[in-house]
Order: structure tokens, then sequence, then C-alpha cells
């Protein structure tokens, strides 16, 4: 079993995961798509946190004999860098976006340039 | 319009010394080439220098690197339906007196990208020191392997190529440290690739931008590129051979 005081714990923590989660996608802080992996996370630690023979369940599966509790660790350890892969990949499109736009913000004011010559492209620095 | 427009394609950071010089250079050597200086956001009066010795200006709003910068170049090739484009570095390395090496090959319908190398003929001067001449080496071995095809010189940056290498490269250019990988992108897709001896000069100001930290970086990021792009798949381009 899980001790009782971790239990509590862990399921305030994770309730206060998913809720600040919520939170920022009402205040539209946070898109839903990139929210998905943080919900998931806050529901998985809450179920594990809350199931107290869960752990042990799990624990004994894995073969962790020890100290069950180091797999509520784990398996949050897993879920962040899964978050943090999924934002590598997010940033990465992004950049390649943004030199796109650099290209056509380019190339556009070249052509701007030369259809009204009176108007000189605002400088952008 | 003529039916083989040029556009010389050079890509420009912080080159106010020598900007002017490059295409004031570039235009005497063939005044009937149109000179597009890419500006990669200089801080100084790069794009103002270039424009005023004739150069159209393309000015990137920030610094998107070396290989956005002549990507950009590429796309205004493409856009303006060049038939060739060749690329210079904006510190004046490059030498216009050699681009009718580059362009012999295009224009015998020999190749669709033709790389101004400092070593297919051993006997060139160029002497990288040593550190320098072992990576340049390494790299055109692993490109070679890769790309299936002997490749003496994927660093050097001089370039010309025909309506097939533009539409590839505006399409598909690596964004920093892009010569390598690019060499082997056209292998790749298929472009008949042409080598020609040429000499390079001294930068004329400026340092290089790859100082010995960053040569490191330089050497692992290169390779695992490389290596992702000898799995990726890349579309057999009309024209092209194969």
């Amino acid at each position: 079993m899980t001790p009782l005081r971790v239990s509590i714990v862990g399921v305030i923590a994770s309730l206060l995961l998913i809720l600040v989660v919520l939170e920022l996608i009402r205040g539209r802080r946070l898109k839903e798509r990139y929210a998905l992996l943080w919900l998931a996370t806050g529901l998985v630690l809450l179920v594990l946190s809350a199931w107290r023979d869960g752990l042990n369940t799990i624990a004994g599966w894995l073969g962790v004999t020890t100290t069950p509790v180091a797999v509520l660790f784990a398996v949050a350890t897993l879920f962040i860098l899964l978050v943090l892969l999924h934002y590598s990949t997010v940033i990465s499109k992004l950049t390649d976006e943004n030199v796109e736009l650099a290209q056509r913000v380019a190339l556009l004011e070249e052509r701007v340039g030369r259809l009204a010559p009176s108007e000189p492209p605002a400088r952008v620095d | 319009m003529s039916s083989n427009r040029i556009v010389a394609v050079v890509p420009a950071y912080n080159e106010s010394g020598a900007i002017g010089g490059v295409v004031d250079e570039i235009r005497s050597f063939d005044p009937a080439l149109d000179v597009v200086v890419v500006d990669d956001a200089s801080t100084d009066e790069t794009a103002v220098i270039a424009g005023a010795h004739g150069a159209t200006v393309l000015r990137l709003p920030f610094n998107v690197g070396i290989g956005g910068a002549v990507q950009t170049g590429f796309r205004y090739a493409l856009e303006h339906e060049y038939e060739t484009a060749v690329r210079l570095d904006g510190d004046g390395q490059h030498d216009p007196r050699e681009l009718p090496k580059l362009l012999a090959p295009l224009e015998r319908g020999d190749a669709n990208l033709v790389i101004g190398s400092r070593f297919v003929d051993p006997g060139g001067s160029y002497r990288p020191p040593f550190a320098r001449r072992v990576g340049i080496r390494v790299f055109a071995r692993l490109v070679s392997l890769l790309g299936g095809q002997r490749v003496t010189d994927t660093t050097s940056g001089f370039m010309a190529l025909d309506r097939v290498g533009i539409a590839l490269f505006a399409e598909e250019f690596p964004h920093d440290y892009p010569e390598v990988e690019a060499t082997l992108v056209a292998l790749r897709s298929g472009l008949r690739l042409a080598q020609v001896q040429v000499e390079m000069r001294e930068r004329e100001t400026g340092s290089s931008s790859i100082t010995f930290v960053r040569s490191v970086y330089y050497l692992v990021k290169v390779t695992l590129a490389l290596l992702v792009a000898s799995l990726r798949r890349y579309p057999r381009l009309e024209g092209a051979r194969r």
C-alpha cells in the first residue's frame, strides 16, 4: 500500500496540475492541442496516487521490489519527457515556418519597393 | 528578357566593407547578370551599400542563417523564372572570373548543379590548415559514399544551378551549415552534379563564421544531418537523371 500521506500529496499535486492546465486553456494562454499531454500526465498521476494498491501491483509487474513509490516518480518523469519531446517538435515546426515567413517578407518587400517606390518599406529593426 | 537569364545570389551578413566591391566585380564581369544580395538582417549598412551599387536587395526581417538566406535568393530565382542561378559569397572569396568554368557544364546540358571545388585538381593552390583539411575530406568521403558519386569539395559554397537545381533548392535547402547537406540532397534527388576546379581568395574583411569551438558542433550536426538525409526519401525531379 502506498503510504496515506504520499497518496494525499500525490492526489493534491495532480489535481493542481489538472486545474492549472484547465485554467490556462480557459484563459486562452494554452492551446488545447498542446494541453492534452499535460492533462494526460495529470490524470495518470492522479489515478496512480489515489489507487493505493495500484502502485504495488504495477511495481510487481516491473520488478520494483524496494520502494513501489518509485514507480510514481518514474511514470511522472516519463510523461514529462514526452511533453518535452512534443514541444521540441513544435518548436522545430515553428522555426521552419518562421524562416519561410521571413523569406516571403523579404521577397514581397522587394516587390513592393519596385511597385511603389514612393513608399519605402518600413525598416524592421 | 533574354532566354538565358542568370541571377547571382549573394548572401551577406554584416559585409558592408566588402559587399560594394563584390557587387561591382560581378556586374563588371557580366553586366547582363542580375545581382541579388540577400541581406540576412545585417546591423550595418550592407543593404544600403549593395543597393547603391546596383544590386537587387532582399532584406530578411531577422537573421535566419546562411542557408535560409541563400534559399531566399533561390526562391527569388524561381519566382522570376531565371534559367540559371549562381551563388557567390558576400565576403568576396568567390571570384566572378571563375564563373565561366561553373557555367560551362550547365550550358552544355551536362549538369543541373555545378560546384566550384578547390580539390578537383590535386595541384590546386588551396592548402587549408590540417584540422580543416581533414574535416573537408571526411565530409567529401561521407557525401560520396551516401550520395553515390565522388565529390571532392562539399564546403565551397561556390555553385551554379539550372532550373531543376533552382527548383530543388528553393524548396529544400538546409538552414544552418548548409553546403555539405545540400550536396547530398542534390545527389539523392537525382541532380546531375559536376565539379570544376576553382581558386578562392582569402576573405577581404570579416572573419570565418566557423571558430574552433563551433567546429565540434559543426562536425556533429552535419554528420547527423547527412545520416538522416540518407534515410529520407527525396522525390526524383523531372529533368534530372535516373
